[in-house]
């Protein structure tokens, strides 16, 4: 097996319209190393929620290869955890349950988990809360919390703190990364948002429209935890606008980071 | 404290009816000396005083309209002979045979159909179809097919039951929100862990709104399956005492019907209240 936990080559995805082929996503090459953190940035329409679901094995009609460990992706998993920009929990669902889904609560291993990961997501108190009690931020991290109690290889977000204020997102960075740190689960992180991309990438995958292709992957190499203010990740910020402007697309959110 | 919190975020007051009533007292006048919860009673009670002294003084005649006194004299009469008792117990058997008989059918038809697309294109058009014949009129045909005996009773009430439970389930079902079955299936549920813990619990407020709706069908038509003639029962006993001009009697078994009625309503309404607060728009 080799060190690459996920291998995309000569990746391609049409869609059918009435206004004929939509070509979403082109020529896709991309390697994503055991237990590496990349975001993945474009404008809107270039393709990069198409490429997540290829990954979680929710869209199985694309042309090339899409590996996971060595083996084809044909199908969603357990072994592919995904948090999409809405939470998606089940309103029917006290906090805990959510988290356990179809495990059983009444299972030790299971119950010792949960509270782990209740303790790590840092909603103890709310377990036995329902999900129109939850704030944005923390239906989010329960969504966070479901997908990790299946010890997933790979944890694909597709814009996961998209919905949330400036502040919430900030702190939902810090308690991702230190998931990341702590399980050194493989991250695919979809995002609008440059100063996300840039402060929790390790690579980041700059993706253009039209159609959808990587334009660019710039390694951010710096260490973690990362300051925001820094002249370094100043420098790196600038160098991936740069890329976008060498494209002809420059509608990218740059205000909403911190 | 970590409970504290808990408590103090899911126990948010219902501060809408604070304001209500507060708005009620500023703009009642007199009506704040009487007892809130009377308000909604005062015209009834003032129609059965109308009603009583309209009778008292000979103004309508007890054939026509019984007073409301005496209407109470019999209700009690007739409780204690035990007499309502008996008609009672045989019109909720059928009632309630024919609507779980029905319903069940209805739940089980519309499972089917909501999760098969296959069934859906052969079977649910004849349904639809069936459905705008007014059910009522189907009862001379239920009665030359299978007589006016228990099981052509039960029949026609289980139809009545059968369609509002069917097509609510139906719709319930075809309302599951897709993006929480993509979760499913990254989640790895199986087809039963998703038709029971998906599906199921998605529809459970359309299929208690045709179970509601199911129960009040059924009352109706056990209604009319029991004056079309049958020897117990409620609509037998009104039926009875309207040959022999006992208007009272015929006001008592309306008076039941309205009761059971509403009883029947009320715990639907219990059940919903505790399999379904967990909905963002359910205010009990
Ligand atoms: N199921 C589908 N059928 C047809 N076209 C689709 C489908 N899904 C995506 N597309 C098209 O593929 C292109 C890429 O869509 P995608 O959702 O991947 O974009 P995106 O990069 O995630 O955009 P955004 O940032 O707005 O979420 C778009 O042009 C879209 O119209
Ligand atoms: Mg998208």
């Amino acid at each position: 097996m080799s060190e690459h936990s996920l291998v995309i080559e000569h990746l391609n995805r049409t869609f059918a319209s009435p206004a004929g082929p939509v070509h979403a996503l082109s020529n896709i090459q991309l390697k994503v190393k055991q237990g590496e953190f990349v975001t993945l940035i474009g404008p809107s329409g270039c393709g990069k929620s198409t490429l997540l679901k290829i990954v979680g094995g929710l869209d199985t009609g694309y042309e090339g290869k899409a590996e996971l460990n060595g083996r084809p992706i044909t199908g969603p998993g357990i072994e592919k955890g995904v948090i999409f920009q809405e939470p998606r929990l089940f309103p029917w669902l006290t906090v805990e349950k959510n988290i356990a889904a179809n495990l059983s609560l009444k299972n030790p291993a299971v119950r010792r988990r949960v509270d782990e990961l209740i303790e790590l997501v840092r909603l103890k108190g709310f377990e036995k809360a329902y999900p129109r009690e939850l704030s944005g931020g923390m239906a989010q991290r329960v969504a966070i919390a479901r997908a990790l109690l299946r010890s997933p290889d790979v944890l694909l977000l597709d814009e996961p703190f998209g919905a949330l204020d400036a502040f919430t997102r900030a702190h939902m960075q810090e308690v991702l990364l230190d998931i990341w740190q702590n399980n050194k689960t493989t991250m695919l992180f979809v995002t609008h948002d440059l100063d996300e991309a840039v402060f929790l990438g390790e690579k980041v995958v700059i993706m253009n429209p039209r159609p959808g292709h990587i334009r660019e992957i710039l390694p951010i190499d710096l260490p973690f935890p990362r300051s925001r203010t820094g002249a370094s990740f100043q420098e790196l910020r600038r160098l991936v606008l740069q890329a976008f402007e060498k494209g002809e697309e420059p509608a990218l959110d740059l205000g909403a980071g911190i | 404290m970590a409970q504290l919190i808990h408590q103090e975020v899911r126990g948010e007051p219902d501060t809408s009816t604070v304001k209500t009533s507060l708005k009620y007292r500023k703009e009642l006048g007199w009506l704040n000396r009487v007892p809130f919860w009377l308000h909604g009673l005062l015209v009834p009670i003032v129609l059965l005083i109308i009603w009583q002294i309209a009778g008292d003084t000979g103004l309508v005649t007890k054939e026509q309209l019984p007073t409301p006194l005496a209407i109470m004299k019999r209700f009690i009469e007739l409780g204690a002979s035990g007499e309502l008792y008996h008609h009672l117990g045989v019109s909720a058997l059928r009632a309630l045979s024919g609507f779980m008989l029905g319903s069940v059918i209805g739940l089980l038809v519309g499972m089917f159909i909501g999760i098969g697309k296959i069934i859906e294109r052969t079977l649910d058009p004849s349904l639809q179809m069936l459905r705008t014949v007014p059910l009522l009129a189907l009862i001379p045909l239920f009665i030359l097919w299978f007589g006016i005996g228990e099981f052509s009773k039960v029949l026609m009430i289980s139809l009545g039951a059968f369609f509002p439970v069917y097509l609510n389930t139906f719709l319930g079902i075809r309302s599951v929100d897709t993006k929480l079955y993509d979760v499913t299936r990254i989640l790895g549920y199986s087809r039963w862990q998703q038709l029971t813990k998906l599906i199921l619990p998605s529809a459970l407020p359309n299929i208690l709104l045709g179970l509601r709706l199911a129960m009040s069908t059924s009352w109706l038509v056990l209604v009319f399956a029991e004056l079309m003639g049958t020897s117990a029962g409620i609509g037998y006993m009104i039926e009875d005492a309207r040959t022999y001009s006992n208007t009272d009697i015929v006001f008592v078994g309306i008076i039941l019907f309205a009761l059971v009625g509403s009883l029947s309503d009320i715990a639907v309404h219990a059940l919903e209240k505790r399999w379904l607060s967990w909905q963002d728009t359910f205010k009990g």
